[in-house]
Order: C-alpha cells, then sequence, then structure tokens
C-alpha cells in the first residue's frame, strides 16, 4: 500500500477545508482499504469521516425518511422504519456482503461502491476505470459477471451494489455538500453511463461529500421486493437483481418502479418498462412484455449472454412476488 | 510506484483491548488486524485473505463484529475492541468456546478464533433461529475444513442454553 497522510474530520467543515488534492474520504473502508491494498486506489490523503455526526436515520417532514451518509448498512436494513415501510431496501442491503461487512459499511460508501470486474481489481491488466486509455481487458475476457446494458467500446463493468438498486426503485435523493454548497440529486441522475471516461462514475465533484440519502413516502399499499440471482446462496454479488415497487388496484398496475442491478453499468431503471406494466393487469404475460422492453438494448459479452434470459426471469418472478401473482 | 512523496507520519490513537486501556503510534496504512498481532502480540485473531472474504480477523468493535483486516487502526479513536484473548482461557472457557470444542465445530482450527467471535455476536444480533438462518448470518466466516455443520450446532446448542 501507498503511504499516505491521515486526517480525522471532526466536523464537516473540516473534512470539506481537508479535501483538497489527491486525497480520499474514508467512511467504512471495506471498498476503500479493500482496494488500497489492492494499489487500486493510491490516494495521497486519507480523511477519515467517521466521527461526523451523519449516522442518523429518522423520518422527514413529508412522511419520508433522511438516512445519514454514515448509518451503516446493518442499522438501516434493521431499523424498524425501513422494515416497515421500505423493505425492499431491507432485502437488498441484507442479501448484500456479510454481516461484518454490513456492520462496517455505509450508506455514503456503498452508493459508491467500486466494480468487482477483477481487470479493475488487478493493477497489471488493461482498465479504462482505473488507468483511463490503458483499453479493456474484460471485453473478450472473463465478463461473466459483467454488463449487458449501459456499457460502451471503453468499459463494461458492473455497478456491483444491491443498495442502490433499491434506492432507484425508491427514487431516492442523494445529498452532497462541497466547495459550491450544498445540493439535491435524484439518484436516477446520480451515476453516470461510462462512454467514454469510465473512470467518472458519479455527477460527484472533487471534494464533494454525501452527507444524507432520502426516501419520499411510501407509496401507499404497494407492493414490493428485492429479488437477487447470484452463484452462491450467500456473500455473493448479484448476476441480475430486481427491485420493484408496484400499486394494484382492481387488478391493474397503477404505479410501478423498477430498477435491475448486476446488468448494467449502474443501478438500471427503464421508463419505458414501467410505462409498459402501468395500466395493465398484474399477469405474468405482462411482465414477460415488460421484461422484453427492458432487455431489448442489451448488448452481451462473449461470456455473459445468459444474462439476457436471466435478468427477464428475475423481472417477472419480482413481479410476481411484489403482486403476489402465481 | 508511488507518484507521490513517502509519508511516515504516525498517528496517535488511543482505544481499548480487552477492557485495557492502549495508546499506540501507528503507521496510517496499519490494519486493526496488524496491529493487534504485530504491535499488542495478540495473536488470536487470524489474517486469512486479508480482503475481507474469509472472515478469519473478525473482532468486535463497540460490540459489533467487524472484519479488522478491512480497518486502519488509526480510524479506532476511543473504540472497546474485543478479540478473542478477552473472550475466555484454557481453564475458563466461554461458553460459545467450549460448544465448538464440545461438538467438534472446528479440524484445522484456523478460522475458530473468527468463527467464534462471529457466533457469539450473532447470538445478540436479529438473526432468526433455524440452522439456515444462523448459516446465513455466518457467511463471512468461511471454513475450508469444512466445519460448517458443527458450527451451526455450537451455536445453536449455546443458545439453547441461554435460553434455559
Amino acid at each position: 500500500m501507498n503511504s499516505f497522510t491521515f486526517t480525522r474530520a471532526r466536523t464537516i467543515a473540516d473534512a470539506l477545508r481537508s479535501a483538497r488534492g489527491d486525497v480520499k474520504f474514508l467512511a467504512g473502508g471495506t471498498t476503500l482499504v479493500d482496494l488500497m491494498k489492492l494499489d487500486v486506489e493510491r490516494p495521497a490523503g486519507i480523511i477519515d469521516l467517521n466521527a461526523l455526526p451523519l449516522a442518523e436515520v429518522r423520518r422527514t417532514p413529508d412522511g419520508g425518511l433522511h438516512i445519514g451518509a454514515l448509518a451503516r448498512n446493518s442499522d438501516v436494513a434493521h431499523h424498524p422504519d425501513v422494515v416497515r415501510d421500505y423493505p425492499l431496501l431491507s432485502q437488498a442491503l441484507l442479501s448484500g456482503a456479510s454481516v461484518q461487512l454490513r456492520n462496517m459499511a455505509s450508506t455514503g460508501g456503498n452508493l459508491l461502491q467500486r466494480t468487482r470486474c477483477v481487470y479493475f481489481r488487478d493493477a497489471a491488466m488493461a482498465c479504462n476505470k482505473r488507468s483511463p486509455g490503458s483499453g479493456c481487458a474484460a471485453i473478450g475476457g472473463f465478463n461473466r459477471n459483467l454488463a449487458i446494458l449501459g456499457t460502451s467500446a471503453h468499459c463494461i463493468a458492473t455497478n456491483p451494489s444491491d443498495q442502490n438498486v433499491a434506492l432507484t426503485a425508491l427514487e431516492a435523493t442523494v445529498h452532497v455538500t462541497g466547495s459550491n454548497g450544498e445540493r439535491s440529486v435524484p439518484i436516477g441522475d446520480f451515476y453516470l453511463l461510462p462512454g467514454q471516461t469510465p473512470e467518472r462514475e458519479t455527477i460527484l465533484e472533487p471534494g464533494d461529500l454525501v452527507t444524507s440519502v432520502t426516501l419520499p413516502p411510501p407509496a401507499p399499499g404497494a407492493g414490493s421486493t428485492y429479488v437477487k440471482l447470484r452463484d452462491r446462496a450467500s456473500f455473493e454479488f448479484a448476476l441480475a437483481s430486481a427491485a420493484v415497487v408496484v400499486t394494484i388496484k382492481g387488478g391493474v398496475m397503477q404505479r410501478a418502479r423498477v430498477a435491475m442491478g448486476g446488468i448494467a453499468t449502474k443501478p438500471w431503471r427503464n421508463l419505458d418498462v414501467e410505462a409498459a406494466l402501468e395500466g395493465q393487469p398484474a399477469t405474468r404475460e405482462r411482465f414477460a412484455d415488460a421484461a422484453q422492453i427492458l432487455l431489448s438494448d442489451a448488448k452481451p459479452q462473449s461470456r455473459n449472454g445468459f444474462k439476457v434470459e436471466l435478468a427477464k426471469r428475475c423481472l417477472v418472478h419480482a413481479l410476481s412476488v411484489a403482486t403476489a401473482v402465481t | 510506484m508511488a507518484s507521490h512523496e513517502f509519508r511516515t507520519d504516525r498517528v496517535e490513537v488511543a482505544f481499548t483491548v480487552n477492557g485495557k486501556p492502549v495508546g499506540l503510534a501507528v503507521d496510517p496504512r496499519a490494519t486493526l488486524l496488524d496491529t493487534l498481532r504485530d504491535e499488542l502480540g495478540l495473536t488470536g485473531t487470524k489474517k486469512g485473505c486479508d480482503h475481507g472474504q474469509c472472515g478469519a480477523c473478525t473482532v468486535h468493535v463497540n460490540g459489533r463484529r467487524v472484519n479488522s483486516c478491512l480497518s486502519f487502526a488509526a480510524t479506532h479513536e476511543g473504540a472497546a475492541i474485543d478479540t478473542i484473548e478477552g473472550l475466555g482461557t484454557p481453564d475458563n472457557l466461554h461458553p460459545m468456546q467450549r460448544a465448538f470444542v464440545e461438538l467438534d465445530g472446528y479440524q484445522c482450527g484456523y478460522c475458530t478464533p473468527g468463527q467464534i467471535m462471529s457466533a457469539v455476536a450473532l447470538l445478540a444480533e436479529p438473526c432468526g433461529e433455524s440452522d439456515a438462518e444462523v448459516a446465513e448470518c455466518m457467511s463471512g466466516n468461511v471454513c475450508r475444513c469444512g466445519a460448517y455443520q458443527n458450527i451451526v450446532a455450537a451455536i445453536q446448542s449455546v443458545r439453547k442454553e441461554n435460553a434455559t
């Protein structure tokens, strides 16, 4: 690991003031420390955020939920308000990593979790995300776990998070503070497609600090679920996952929110998929129609063609569970 | 090679380990795992993968189990850290240690300190009571000898003991 300076931030202002040059904010460390050991991340300075008062989970005045950026994944997953009103977020969090990692990992850190692409994690390999311009060894390489949606000729890395898929279906807002003041960004606008700049994964600018995530009030009477398909039954990243929130009235889907994980370069939401569900009867045929639309632009790589059918079945199953259709 | 200058500034940190206060000046790169083993001589906590995947390094920080390999020691100012050495002694085993011995919850023993630290924490967590739920809550602790069945049995036996 390269050497670095270590700064304990005591206040948010402290953290922002220290965030100059080639520095990284450190929260739970489950991604950053891992990648520093691999020499994938080589910051000149680390700013420890763990003493900041950003771990609170509380209701917002509008009936939504505020989740502090330092709220740990375990605490969010088991928070009674999350379990009752946003169960798919709890399910998504509990489907990820291990108990130890969830006890460490923070909400803000999980938002910024890096890809598990093996070429990104190996400093000896070509990777445009890690080393812009070096190429992409994953295209034509071992890409079984990588993306079929949102890819470019420069990067096919998957966003590995479960949390972020649920937050996308829940239409979360990410709150950021930085040198240009505070701003709030809908999660749908937070992540960037790789395009020609896969090293840029979010709209965050250098020195920006994620302070919290908020959720809108829960949709009354909605059914929801998070379905995750993977190679192992536990402690494994998704090959495909689906977070869905559906409101039904008289057998007809009034409102549908759908986000997919494990198949795309960012938490994936396609408004055409939701439009294809809304106003339709909750049947497996209509779910399959929506799944067809979801995958219509899929671009399988050399070893992940199976994900097209897997993702379709994942979505159909999730919609069946959320709407109690057998 | 690093493109920036070499820095050796040490960082002062104070925490407790198994109830005893410890004050150290650590290299900021030092993980809690390496600090426990190399600076404090507490080698019961094991280094397996060193990437948070195997659980051999599991310790409790403020009562919660974590992977000490993915945590810089310098970040634990004021924390209460508990390791396998604080749990019991050969003459006075913790009930979970005794259950692992009696129910054969290990073979080579390398993963065992981490398994036991996880198992003790698990009984205070919102983990279901079925064998399958216990196995799920223990998925962060790998045992390459494959003693999983008896590890679950040991945890269930302590749970029953605690309930009576």
